[in-house]
């Protein structure tokens, strides 16, 4: 029932759009699916309320012109109780419903959350690893790191089909979007800081990326191609970039980082050990201190005065560009000890670890009964059959 | 040495920093000063200098400031027009390998300054100028709470607007889009003067908006005519109440982001930066917790003219007024509590994206109660399809739907795919064109005869009308379709021919939208320059329902000869309605305030210290801020402040009226 209503919600949209690929409302990865299911129950129920408005506002402006003597006429009428009661309250129970809605859903598709599907009714399997790879925002080029295989690439993401990929992200100098629209919705990239996104991709096939954050001259050049395959194709991809000459080090990242423009695809046979972490914590150039490192020492109550003159000119970065007018030289926080000492220190972040099955809870709630897993994967459908159930009556009340 | 002395005078501002290799530039540089010019000589031609200065750049008086800020408005309305074609065109044309006509660095100034001005130069000088005219005479109170800070805040706005025009032809504006986030308006990433001369544009601006903010709340508060209760007010100046107060609550909030940001540039602070513990997710956070109300500060009063025309037009009372003052009023306070669904995709967790998403939603609430008011206005009434009706009809539909687009986009899973995209872009535009700029068409054409006395052409005006409402579906309706296609803003090129059919229309859209500006161009030439005016003998062209209608069109400078006593929220249909007389005898003489120079000289003085600022001319910046003090503190001593009109005065001003009055009878 749900899936007619969605379909007969299409249709309309889908005229509309015929000839153009809304890849929005069509996408190719499950999370972008449900995503775009949201679109259309919110439409869906913000129609029943702005249709009859629309109406409202013809069928009046036409019935009270002032060439109409037959309409009736009360200049002192100025107010309903009952009337008022109904303006507010009809607004107020769509948006009940659809807050109901963005909650369940906000949680459901957090973008942190791990999988708990592939695909409506498929749900992952412990013997499923999800595909983990770090994302860096370079400008004005995006630069891709899969851990499990030890390879990297430039511009070009590839996918198995129906295996979760596990996202993280972060940027080398300015905020960026990572956005696929086919597979997921998006989420910033930013510097010195680390996001993540969960998705999975369903459909083989070759998919844009792009930076949907405006990061400066390069950035209508930052887009790159995404591509789902089988598990052969991606292990042969995997193998073609194994093969590739290059290693990314940290030397050839920090060369990698300068700013350029549409790069073409580029792939790297290995990647230095903890090169991402180093990316994350500001500390790819071996002088400079982590800021995870930093922050443990602060957190331990820092270094004193002493601290104050552990720092360093910045050299790198376009040396003279940074220089505010009146302030000092740019200076960076020098190292204290060797870097590997310091990834040490501060191993990879821990992933978050997956919740029950399709159950919701907010920080610090303790998860509400109805809400338990078979009811929560219902949820969604129940509603739709609700807002069916109210679609045919509506329909039978016009009749 | 020699070297040395010219960097001393004249900072980093070099032969360089004009760009005379931007052909584009170099033409409209030499079209503004050619105008410029003959402008100038016009107005020594015609010896209109000493007019100016005495009528109108030093009045106190609210109904010039306010007039002055709608010339201001619309003036920047063309510049940020242009800016608007040229990137319509440029996305029209740079497909399939093609870079248009516009390199980054032209095209990524022109969508930032776009933003910038059509938001903080065109549409809140016009809603200002609205306020400043309409609230007093509502009111029944003779002007602002303070004249003189009144016309010191139009000269800053109009200081911030000078600034942002020096841009184009001294340096460069900001490449940032117009929040400026930092990193990319970081030092770092942009060390040119672009940056700097949006944040002291805004910070001269802001002063201004602030403090004009102050002054109509202290109005509205304290000089109410008798009789006038809080809930007697008119909903326009209710609505005016509640947009000062949120200018006041979060204005400071801007000044105070874009301060961090200047010490972060000038002197090398880490608010923002990526080292050192700065947070640039800090800056979005505080630029956004101004931004949002902002939005609503444009939005609230243009409700207001709407719901003044809806009563007008309809011949009614305005429906539900006491649900439509709490709708107002419960806008304005949580119009704080919705910022962060500008950033739902910056990693903030589930619960705290849906809070924000909830409470987004819950704005729509009193918004429809809002449109359910003006639509049982509408209800048996007797509706007169003038201008400013047509106006709120148009609206009625086009901000409808635009907020259905709104809050499709504080779903934030919905968000995640639509955020940035040209479907956002188009949201935006649907309510800000949708709900602003049509209320300030509205209110335009409403008030005009008050203004000057006589209505507006009509053909003129509803050939604007039509070529705006399609220009508008035809240049918007693209980008929902484009957002809905993955595709995401600020983009100068692209790859996929299939889209380009999408931005011509939208072109074409635009093309429609300039015809509308030039129709209404030519509606007040017409109007002003025709030989056939429509005037106005009554003061009540409209057969309107407020107090502003009461007096004479134009007002004199002293609004109301004697304060009016009210006694109904529509207190002018109310004494119409009892056959109240006007008084034509027993004028007294009437204490006005004095012009002053002081307000344009400080802001002229603010000018070139922003200017300074930005080109590091450290002893034109120390100099012009010891002379900003010295002239505020000389002016507190100017105790020449106030006359008085006298009674003869009056009373041949209001005799002058009622043999107009008995003539037009």
């Amino acid at each position: 029932m749900s899936r007619l209503i969605k379909l007969a919600l299409l249709f309309p949209l889908a005229a509309m759009l015929a000839g153009c690929n809304a890849v929005v409302l069509a996408p190719a990865g499950d999370i972008a699916a449900q995503q775009r299911d949201l679109i259309l129950i919110a439409t869906f129920l913000m129609l029943l309320i702005i249709i009859p408005v629309l109406a409202l506002v013809v069928i009046f402006a036409r019935k009270y012109r002032q060439g109409n003597e037959h309409a009736d006429y009360q200049p002192d009428w100025d107010h309903s109780t009952h009337l008022e009661l109904v303006i507010w309250a009809a607004p107020l129970a769509i948006i009940i419903c659809l807050g109901a809605v963005t909650w369940v859903g906000t949680h459901l598709l957090d973008p942190y959350r791990q999988l708990g599907r592939i695909a409506p009714g498929q749900p992952v399997t412990a013997d499923m690893t999800p595909l983990e790879v770090e994302v860096v925002a370079l400008d004005w080029k995006w630069l891709f790191i899969y851990p499990q295989y030890n390879i990297a690439s430039v511009n070009e993401l590839v996918a198995p089909v129906d295996r979760p990929i596990s996202f993280t992200l972060t940027s080398s100098t300015v905020m960026n979007s990572f956005y696929i629209p086919a597979l997921a919705g998006q989420i910033y990239a930013m510097p010195g800081m680390q996001t993540r996104l969960h998705a999975v991709v369903n459909q083989p096939g070759s998919y844009k990326g792009f930076s949907a954050n405006y990061s400066g001259h390069g950035f209508s050049g930052m887009h790159f191609e995404f591509r789902g395959t089988d598990t052969a194709g991606f292990d042969q991809w995997v193998t073609d970039v194994r093969g590739a000459d290059a290693q990314l080090d940290r030397k050839l990242y920090l060369e990698l980082e300068k700013p350029t423009e549409r790069v073409p695809v580029t792939h790297f046979a290995g990647v230095e050990n903890g090169l991402y972490t180093a990316i994350v914590n500001m500390c790819v150039e071996l002088d400079k201190m982590c800021m995870s490192e930093m922050m443990s020492i602060d957190d331990r109550g820092g270094l004193g005065l002493a601290g104050v003159d552990n720092i360093a000119p910045a050299l790198y970065g376009g040396g003279t560009r940074n220089r505010s007018a009146l302030g000092p030289q740019k200076t960076y926080v020098a190292a204290l000890c060797s870097v590997d000492e310091a990834i040490a220190m501060t191993a990879k972040l821990p992933a978050l670890s997956a919740p029950k099955p399709a159950m919701v809870t907010g920080v610090g709630l303790s998860p509400p009964s109805l809400l338990q897993s078979p009811a929560a994967a219902a949820a969604m459908s129940w509603l739709a059959g609700q807002t069916a159930s109210l679609a045919t009556t509506s329909a039978a009340s016009t009749l | 040495m020699n070297n040395q002395f010219w960097t001393f005078i004249f900072g980093r501002l070099t032969w360089e920093a004009l760009p005379l290799h931007e052909p584009i530039l170099v033409v409209t540089f030499i079209v503004v000063a050619l105008g410029g010019l003959a402008l100038v000589a016009a107005l020594t031609y015609f010896k209109l200098w000493k007019y100016l200065w005495t009528e109108w750049f030093t009045s106190v008086d609210h109904k010039k400031i306010g007039i002055m800020y709608m010339v201001l408005g619309l003036v920047m309305l063309l510049r940020g027009f242009s800016d608007a074609i040229m990137m319509r065109l440029q996305q029209a044309m740079a497909f399939g390998g093609s870079e248009g006509y516009l390199n980054a660095h032209h095209y990524d100034q022109v969508f930032t300054a776009h933003g910038v001005i059509m938001i903080f130069f065109v549409a809140m000088p016009l809603i200002t100028g609205f306020m400043n005219y309409v609230v007093p005479l509502q009111i029944g109170a003779r002007d602002v709470s303070f004249p003189f800070l009144n016309n010191f805040s139009f000269w800053m706005t109009a200081g911030g607007a000078v600034l942002i025009m020096m841009s184009l032809f001294v340096g460069e504006f900001a490449q940032t889009g117009w929040l400026a986030y930092p990193p990319l308006s970081g030092i770092e990433y942009s060390p040119a003067s672009g940056v700097d001369y949006y944040i002291w544009g805004l910070q001269v601006a802001g002063v201004g908006t602030t403090l004009s903010g102050v002054n109509l709340i202290a109005t509205i508060v304290k000089m109410r005519a008798p009789g006038m209760g809080m809930m007697k007010m008119p909903v326009f100046t209710w609505t005016s109440l509640c947009t000062n107060v949120l200018i006041v609550a979060s204005f400071p909030v801007l000044t105070a982001v874009l301060t961090l940001l200047a010490l972060d540039r000038y002197v090398g602070t880490n608010f923002f930066t990526n080292d050192f513990g700065g947070n640039p997710m800090m800056y979005v956070n505080l630029i956004w917790i101004w931004g949002h109300p902002e939005v609503y500060i444009l939005i609230l009063p243009c409700f207001g003219i709407f719901s003044e025309v809806a009563s007008t037009f309809s011949g009614k009372r305005l429906f539900g007024y006491t649900s439509m003052v709490y709708a107002t009023v419960v806008i304005t306070i949580l119009s704080y509590l919705v910022w962060l669904h500008h950033f739902f995709t910056m990693g903030s967790g589930a619960s705290v994206n849906s809070f924000f998403g909830i409470t987004t939603m819950i704005i729509s609430i009193p918004t429809g109660a809002k449109i359910f008011n003006w639509l049982f206005t509408m209800y048996k009434g007797r509706i007169r399809f003038e201008l400013p009706m047509m106006w709120l009809i148009a609206f009625m539909i086009t901000f409808t739907i635009g907020g259905m687009t709104g809050v499709l986009l504080a779903v934030p899973p919905a968000d995640f795919v639509l955020h940035n995209s040209l479907f956002l872009v188009a949201h935006f535009h649907n309510v800000i064109i949708g709900g602003v700029l049509f209320g300030i068409f509205a209110g335009i054409n409403y008030w005009w005869p008050k203004a000057f006395g006589y209505k507006l052409n009509q053909f003129w005006g509803k050939l604007s009308f039509w070529f705006w409402i399609v220009g508008f579906w035809l240049a918007f309706a693209p980008l929902y379709v484009l957002g809905l296609m993955g595709v995401t803003r600020r983009l100068r090129t692209f790859d996929d021919p299939s889209l380009q059919i999408w931005f011509i229309i939208a072109g074409i859209g635009a093309a429609v939208i300039a015809l509308g500006i030039a129709a209404m161009i030519i509606q007040f030439a017409v109007s002003i320059l025709g030989k056939n005016k429509d005037w106005d003998t009554t003061g009540d062209p409209w057969d309107a329902r407020t107090l502003e209608w009461a007096t004479s069109s134009p007002p004199p400078s002293y609004n109301f000869a004697f304060t009016p006593v009210i006694h109904d929220n529509d207190a002018w249909a109310d004494m119409k309605k009892r056959n109240a007389q006007r008084p034509v005898e027993g004028f007294r003489a009437i204490h006005m305030p004095r012009n002053t120079w002081a307000g344009i000289v400080l802001a002229g003085l603010s000018v070139a210290l922003g200017f300074a600022l930005i080109w590091y001319m450290w002893w034109l910046a120390v100099l012009s801020f010891v002379a900003i003090l010295a002239v505020a503190i000389f002016h507190t001593f100017n105790y020449d402040r106030d006359f008085y009109i006298p009674a003869e005065d009056v009373v041949a001003t209001e005799t002058a009226r009622t043999q107009l009055l008995g003539a037009g009878k």
